[in-house]
């Protein structure tokens, strides 16, 4: 009897926790399905007919196609660039001994809880002098900038156990640092490099302020801040409108899902333990 | 600990290198910084200078602190500062409520996996789509009134976030929705590294759950839970923008304006850009004085445990 009474004062909450989380996202995806009439008469109701009318119309008609390719693309290179150039630096920080070193190991940490918005009206004045507004490389750019000090930390946790004895007997089979780095440490490190590559993806697909602010013209805009600046003319068709913010959320979810058990081993490894 | 394993390993290293003169390491992070020199350095100094610069008749400029004054003076600074320390609350409620769920998965409670899955789910999810949804959730005819109505709990029927008392406090509990997962999961992952023995020990001493959870548990999370309160802290004061920005724009009458949201319509609404930077500084500063707190706890933590 008392077994089934705890298993119960343990049930309870957690099953409070998971509808108080998953109700929303029941709103977002059921609404999706629906026509506008039919969400006007009860928006909580499972739709009497699932049609994928507004998934349709928000395609077509809200150009969100066109502005989904625009977050692929600057995640994709971002999120590339970023691991590269962290790997690279993150490897020195590790395993090699430089003047400075210690100086730029303390400077991570502060880079990491600056505000984007901070720093955005110089970076603006710089990059539009550039004529890289409306560019999607300004947002790259920047992108890169915010993830780097986390994927250097990230990386170098990852590095430091590295095992000497493997990076001496690349030596001795005569590759310089760059041989070794590439043909020896980065093979043996795609758990890291995923989980870095992860945490990335899911940042620059969401982000908001910095692509609202660089990339003005409606065929430069990333799918997130098209959603948050059609909002109010979508709102005359929530169904369609919860379409394109479904459509927003798919990649992202498939990337956590897939990459789940390398997430949790990577917020551990920020976390610094 | 750390910090000392590598020191030992990178003098045996140099020793085996010849010479200090070994350019491959500054050829490795030298696309790193060239990068954050660019985003971050460069930018750093401007915004450093140009709050000391006071735009004067005639495109002059003169130097001095009338800036920080204007903007420290600025009835809104206070009132946004305000909203960020409510926001504050907003990391205790996360701590407990994330420690105890995480103590329970933990424990490999029926569903565990799923409970799990499900709990971080919010956090991958991009703010401008959940501060969407909350708006539907939460307006006057949104789908929360149309429950409490159905429930015949009018009285508890309220513009969540239309009415200036109530709209932080909403704009709260949906960044508490969406960070919640991540709390969980970094406190489960640190967990697992817990020894059994322990656990077993205290279930042969009889020990109940509150006082496994309370002596083997908390102990083994503290440093854990004052990295994540720290992160939280942090973010309440720098990363809140998106929510604000998506569900109510700063309003009802400036009920839910945060610094940051200041600091925007300083610099892209009143073309204010020496007032924008005045502010910067003193956010960045404020998140500095948070860092250096932590990092003095952790030492004094880290000596008592040695």
């Amino acid at each position: 009897m008392k077994a089934v009474g705890t298993q119960a004062a343990k049930q309870i909450p957690m099953v409070i926790l998971a509808l108080i989380i998953l109700l929303p996202l029941y709103f977002l995806v059921v609404n999706s399905l629906k026509t506008n009439a039919e969400f006007a008469a009860s928006p909580l109701a499972f739709p009497t007919t699932v049609t994928f009318g507004a998934y349709k119309k928000a395609l077509q008609g809200q150009g969100i196609g066109r502005l989904f390719l625009n977050s692929a693309v600057i995640s994709v290179f971002s999120v590339f660039f970023a691991t590269v150039f962290g790997a690279l630096a993150a490897f020195a920080l590790a395993k090699m001994d430089f003047r400075g070193r210690s100086w730029g190991l303390r400077l991570l940490l502060p880079l990491m809880v600056i505000p984007p918005i901070a720093l955005l009206v110089p970076q603006f004045k710089v990059l539009s002098a550039a004529g890289l507004v409306n560019n999607p490389s300004s947002v790259i750019l920047i992108y890169i900038g915010i993830m780097l000090p986390f994927t250097i930390y990230l990386l170098r946790n990852f590095f430091l156990s590295f095992p000497e004895e493997i990076l001496e007997s690349a030596r001795l089979d005569g590759n310089g640092s760059l041989g070794t780095f590439w043909r020896v440490v980065l093979p043996l490190s795609g758990p890291s490099l995923l989980t870095a590559s992860i945490v990335n993806f899911v940042f620059a697909w969401n982000e908001l302020l910095i692509s609202l602010v660089f990339l003005q013209s409606d065929n430069s805009r990333t799918l997130v801040v098209g959603l948050t600046i059609f909002q109010s003319r979508l709102s005359l068709n929530v169904p369609v409108l919860m379409a394109g913010l479904t459509i927003a959320t798919i990649p992202v979810l498939l990337v956590y899902l897939f990459g789940q058990r390398f997430l949790v081993r990577g917020l551990l490894s920020g976390s610094g333990k | 600990m750390t910090a000392t394993a590598t020191e030992r390993t990178s003098s045996r290293a140099e020793v085996r290198r010849p010479g200090r003169r070994n350019p491959a390491p500054y050829l490795f992070i030298l696309p790193a910084v060239l990068v954050l020199a660019l985003v971050f350095g460069y930018p750093l100094l401007t915004v450093i200078w140009d709050s000391f610069s006071v735009p004067q008749l005639l495109g002059t400029s003169s130097f001095g602190l009338d800036n920080y004054a204007t903007v420290l003076t600025d009835p809104l600074f206070l009132k946004s500062l305000l909203n960020n320390l409510r926001l504050f609350l907003a990391v205790p409620i996360l701590t407990i409520v994330a420690v105890p769920v995480a103590a329970l998965l933990f424990e490999r409670v029926r569903g565990w996996r799923i409970y799990q899955s499900i709990a971080f789910v919010p956090y991958v999810i991009a703010i401008p789509v959940v501060g969407i949804v909350f708006s539907y959730v939460l307006q006057r005819n949104g789908v929360l009134n149309d429950a409490l109505h159905a429930l015949r709990l009018d009285a508890l029927v309220h513009d969540w976030l239309g009415d200036s008392g109530t709209a932080i406090w909403s704009v709260l509990f949906v960044i508490v929705w969406q960070q919640l997962g991540f709390g969980i999961v970094l406190f489960v992952a640190r967990l697992s590294s817990l020894e059994n023995s322990l656990i077993e020990a205290a279930l042969l001493d009889r020990a109940n759950w509150w006082q496994r959870f309370w002596n083997i548990l908390i102990p083994h999370l503290a440093t854990t839970i004052e990295f994540f309160f720290t992160l939280s802290l942090i973010n309440m004061l720098s990363w809140v923008f998106n929510y604000v920005f998506v569900m109510t724009g700063g309003g009802p009458a400036q009920s839910t304006n945060v610094l940051e949201m200041l600091l925007y319509t300083y610099a892209f609404r009143d073309g204010l850009p020496n007032l924008a930077a005045a502010l910067s500084v003193i956010v960045l500063l404020i998140s500095l004085v948070l860092l250096a707190i932590q990092a003095a706890i952790r030492r004094r933590v880290e000596r008592l445990e040695n």
